[in-house]
Order: structure tokens, then C-alpha cells, then sequence
């Protein structure tokens, strides 16, 4: 408390000082140049540099240079589930490594791979996925594990979509505008999974945007958006593990939970360097990806959060596309 | 309202225990929050002195420009920064994006505008009869700066922790530049929001204690400081 007050009042005083300086300088008008607005002010503060110390234990490790950290997007149900949280010390231990992994949305997560600005990418939205790979952004899509998608709404079913596919119950809420539907309106996966199932039912998405209140675009992440979905007594669709997560807080039950399309592959994609040619952690992408397909990872991801929510939340599948 | 209670609970809980992947959070928050307060004051203070003592054409203009950015949206600034710093961007070559120190850069940014025009709002807030009274008395011009710079200090004083109080307690920016990354950039701000979505509102309540007993303790310390003098 002593030490900082006194660092504070000394810079402080300084500030100060460096303000009376000039202001006497200008006021009497003695000089017309002014020294003033210093520019390119580098901050004195230091990173914490990644410990790249000991050496790399197995063949196919790539080191990085002291500065460089390895950057992951990830959508937000793998984050907020905590498998992240749980992985990523494995995987820093395994290939002597500071992983910075940033939770985004699968729409912004593609953006941060284009430019550049992150190595890999674990996403869920097959048809974007497919198109950030045919446009040579990334290298390859390997899927990981899957789960599925839900329809969760009030107890009630005002609606009466209860036991239907999703194609039907989109049909029937549309047709009826009874109940709400709260739409996450983000370009993130589940939302890129709420229009593939409107086109599907056999509707233009822009129209469903219009179709009237019952359609509202919350623009929130999966958890707020549940929130929302709460408070208005509506349906929303949701990600099984983030609604797992979230069901004490909720009066939400699972309303739609059959239906091929309701599959959520969770995929990892290497940025490509070949077109992004910012990024220089190829080798350690691909370490990522052979890393999560391997056999004691798979087990892994599908003993994670079994215990605490009793249920299996995401279902490994080692590099293969599952069937629903 | 439940919640409420809890998080106060959970905040205490957290501050004795002294748990350090807290502790971390919050000294991060602390120090970005001051080093770019600072750092911004060090650039707008003289700034904010020679706009209100010099006399030019547009000054009134400038003025007005420089109060309009003090409503400018955090994101904003951090979209900036965030195209500035990205790789792709013009100096992503610094590999700076996603490091606490971008994320004082663009605090700088995000505070001066309200530093150099309160600046100024303090020193024309010092009454006329003070100048008058000591150049009538043969002071000079340097003197008269001098003198009402001293007159201001409470005002600046005031316009640093409005400026300290808008860098921890933003949110757009850390999240956009820095990305949240636990054990690294993560501050109180961005882990609240991450809480929140999460589901964890007592952990969420928690950390904004503990930001709001951050800048209480700051404050105080500032007053002392003041009353001292």
C-alpha cells in the first residue's frame, strides 16, 4: 500500500510536471516548436514469454521461436464445456509448447484463419468448413468428435412440436407463429445448423427473418441465447454440450432430439500457409491434429464431463465423418 | 436475486483464500489499467495544456471532435487496433495482437480523447480573477500557467480516474485485442464475460466485486494523495 502510493504519486507528478513543461513553454510563447505529442510510445511492459526450455521430447515436434505462441480458435461449446481447459495442458506438456486459445464463435473463427491471426481451427459448420477448405484458407478437415443439436423449448410445447424432425417442427412453427423462436443470429455454427434446417423444410432463410415476432435474432453467444430463449418461454436450437451445461439455470426441455440433420461434427482444420502465408505454425497445427485423433485423446473426449452432467457429451470419431 | 448474495460470498471467498488464478486476473486487469492511464496521461496532460493555452484557428472544432470520441464505442477502438496488429494488417510483422501490451495500446487510444478534453475543461475551469489578479500582480506569462495549472490539479486528478475507471472496467476491446486468453490476456472484464456465458453468474458477480473493490481501493489511495498536498 506504502510502495504503490509512492510509485503512483511519483508518476503522477511527473505527468504533471511533463505538463507544466509545456504549457510554460507555449503560454509565454518563446518557442514555436513544439516538442510535444510523443509518438510511438512503446509500453514497458513485458510478455511473459513461453517457457521453451527443456528439449523436445519426441520426433514430429516442432519448437517455436521464443516470441512466437501457437494461436487456436475454437467455437464456444468446446471451450465453455471446459474439453479445452482440459486438453490443452496435455497438449502444451506433450509438445513442449504455449497454446493461446481464443473462443469464438465458428463464423468469427474462420475470419481470424483467413487472416492469419490463428494456426488451427476446431469448429462445427460443415458447409463452411468444406468451403474454408475448397477456397484453400485450410489444409484439411478432419472431424473429431460429434454430438448433436436440440430443439429445446418450454415444458408446455406451445407449439406442439414435441417427437417431430426439425424439418416438420420449423414447418409447423412457421405455419402456426405460435411460440417463439429465438435464433443465435451470429454466423456461428448453430446458426450456420438453424438455416441449413429452414432450407431444408423449404424456406428462403431471408423470409424466415421476416416471418414476424415469433422470430427473434438474439445475436448472443449459445449460453445467453439460452437465457433469452428462457425468459421468453421460446425454443431455441442448441448444442447438446452447452445446454447440458446450462439446464439447472433453465425451465428448457429437450423438444426435438431425433433427426439425421441434428448431427454436430466438431472438426480440426490447419490454416494453410501456402495461401495464408502469415502463419508459420504449420508443423504444430498438424501436431494438433494428430494429437486430437489419436487413440488416448479419442478416449478422452469421450470419457470428458460424463461424471459431472451424466451424460457423454461429445462422441469420439477419429477422423472419420459420422453417420447420423 | 439469489445470485446476488452468493457472488458477494463467492468474492470474499476468493479475496481471503488469496486464489491465485484469480489473484492473476486482477493484477493483470490493475496493471493494464494503470500503465495505460498513465502512459495516456504522460501524453495528454501537456497535450490538453497546449490546446487550452495556445490560441488557433479551429480550436473550438477540435474541441468539439476531441469530446465527441470520448462516446466512441470500445469495440471500435478495438477493430482499429485489431486491423492495425493482425497479421494481415500493416504492422502484424510486431506480432503484437493478442498481447497484454496491444491491449494497452489501444486503452491509450480509448482514454486520451477523454484526458486531453477534460484537461482542457479543467484549465478553463480555473476562475478568471486568478490569472487576472496575478498578472495584475506582474507575474509572467509562464508564472500565470504555472499558477493555474496548480489551481486545476483537483480537476485533472478527477479527469485521470475517470480515465483509469473507463480503461478496467472496458470490456469490447480486452476481448477483441486480446483475446481472452486464459493465463495470459485475460482480465476481469473478459473473464466476467466468459463466466457469464458459461453459466457461472456467482463467478461472474464474484469478479465484479472484486474490480469495484479494485477501484475503491484506488480511489482512496488518489484522495490521500490529494488531501496530502
Amino acid at each position: 500500500m506504502k510502495l504503490f502510493d509512492k510509485y503512483t504519486g511519483i508518476l503522477l507528478g511527473l505527468a504533471l510536471f511533463a505538463g507544466l513543461l509545456v504549457a510554460g513553454i507555449s503560454c509565454t510563447g518563446e518557442t514555436t516548436t513544439t516538442t510535444s505529442s510523443p509518438t510511438a510510445t512503446q509500453p514497458p511492459v513485458t510478455t511473459t514469454t513461453p517457457a521453451v526450455t527443456t528439449t523436445p521430447a519426441s520426433t514430429d515436434v516442432a519448437p517455436l521461436p521464443a516470441k512466437a505462441r501457437f494461436r487456436v480458435a475454437t467455437t464456444t461449446s468446446l471451450y465453455d464445456t471446459g474439453l479445452w481447459g482440459y486438453l490443452e495442458p496435455m497438449f502444451e506438456k506433450k509438445y513442449d509448447v504455449e497454446v493461446d486459445i481464443l473462443s469464438l464463435g465458428s463464423g468469427a473463427a474462420f475470419e481470424y484463419g483467413k487472416r492469419g491471426d490463428v494456426d488451427v481451427v476446431t469448429i462445427h459448420d460443415k458447409p463452411n468448413e468444406l468451403k474454408f477448405v475448397s477456397d484453400n484458407f485450410g489444409v484439411e478437415r478432419v472431424p473429431f468428435a460429434y454430438n448433436y443439436f436440440l430443439i429445446v423449448g418450454p415444458p408446455g410445447d406451445p407449439a406442439g412440436i414435441k417427437g417431430m424432425n426439425p424439418e416438420d417442427a420449423f414447418k409447423k412453427l412457421m405455419a402456426t407463429g405460435e411460440g417463439t423462436f429465438v435464433s443465435r443470429g451470429d454466423n456461428s455454427g448453430t446458426h450456420s445448423m438453424e438455416k441449413t434446417i429452414w432450407t431444408n423444410a423449404g424456406f428462403n432463410y431471408a423470409d424466415v427473418q421476416k416471418a414476424g415476432a415469433w422470430y427473434v435474432e438474439s445475436g448472443l453467444g449459445m449460453g445467453p441465447t439460452l437465457n433469452l430463449a428462457n425468459e421468453k418461454h421460446g425454443y431455441t436450437l442448441a448444442d447438446m454440450a452447452t445446454y447440458v451445461a446450462f439446464k439447472a439455470k433453465l425451465n428448457l426441455v429437450p423438444i426435438v432430439d431425433k433427426g439425421s440433420l441434428l448431427l454436430n461434427v466438431y472438426s480440426v482444420i490447419a490454416v494453410n500457409p501456402e495461401k495464408v502465408t502469415v502463419v508459420k505454425n504449420i508443423k504444430m497445427a498438424n501436431n494438433l491434429v494428430s494429437f486430437l485423433t489419436s487413440p488416448e485423446i479419442q478416449e478422452l473426449i469421450g470419457k470428458y464431463g460424463a461424471k459431472e452432467y451424466g451424460i457423454q457429451l461429445f462422441t469420439p470419431c477419429a477422423g472419420n465423418e459420422p453417420k447420423g | 436475486m439469489t445470485e446476488l448474495w452468493n457472488g458477494l460470498l463467492k468474492a470474499l471467498e476468493l479475496i481471503v483464500t488469496f486464489n491465485p488464478e484469480v489473484m492473476a486476473i486482477a493484477g493483470l486487469s490493475l496493471r493494464i489499467a494503470v500503465t495505460s492511464t498513465l502512459l495516456a496521461a504522460i501524453i495528454c496532460l501537456p497535450l490538453g495544456s497546449l490546446v487550452h493555452f495556445k490560441q488557433f484557428h479551429g480550436k473550438r472544432v477540435l474541441i468539439s471532435l476531441i469530446q465527441t470520441f470520448y462516446s466512441v464505442p470500445t469495440v471500435t477502438v478495438g477493430l482499429l487496433v485489431f486491423v492495425l496488429f493482425s497479421r494481415s494488417g500493416p504492422l502484424g510483422g510486431l506480432n503484437l495482437l493478442f498481447t497484454p501490451t496491444v491491449m494497452i495500446l489501444g486503452q491509450v487510444l480509448l482514454v486520451s480523447p477523454i484526458l486531453v478534453g477534460l484537461t482542457v475543461s479543467a484549465l478553463s475551469g480555473v476562475d478568471r480573477t486568478v490569472t487576472d489578479t496575478a498578472r495584475s500582480l506582474g507575474a509572467s506569462g509562464r508564472q500565470t500557467a504555472f499558477l493555474i495549472l496548480k489551481e486545476a490539479r483537483f480537476a485533472v486528478m478527477a479527469a485521470l480516474v475517470l480515465g483509469f475507471g473507463r480503461a478496467i472496467s472496458e470490456v469490447g476491446l480486452a476481448l477483441m485485442v486480446g483475446g481472452n486468453i486464459k493465463g495470459f490476456t485475460r482480465v476481469l472484464t473478459t473473464a466476467i464475460s466468459l463466466e457469464t456465458s458459461k453459466g457461472d453468474w456467482e463467478l461472474s458477480m464474484a469478479l465484479g466485486i472484486i474490480l469495484i473493490i479494485i477501484a475503491l481501493v484506488i480511489n482512496v489511495v488518489l484522495n490521500r494523495i490529494q488531501q496530502r498536498r
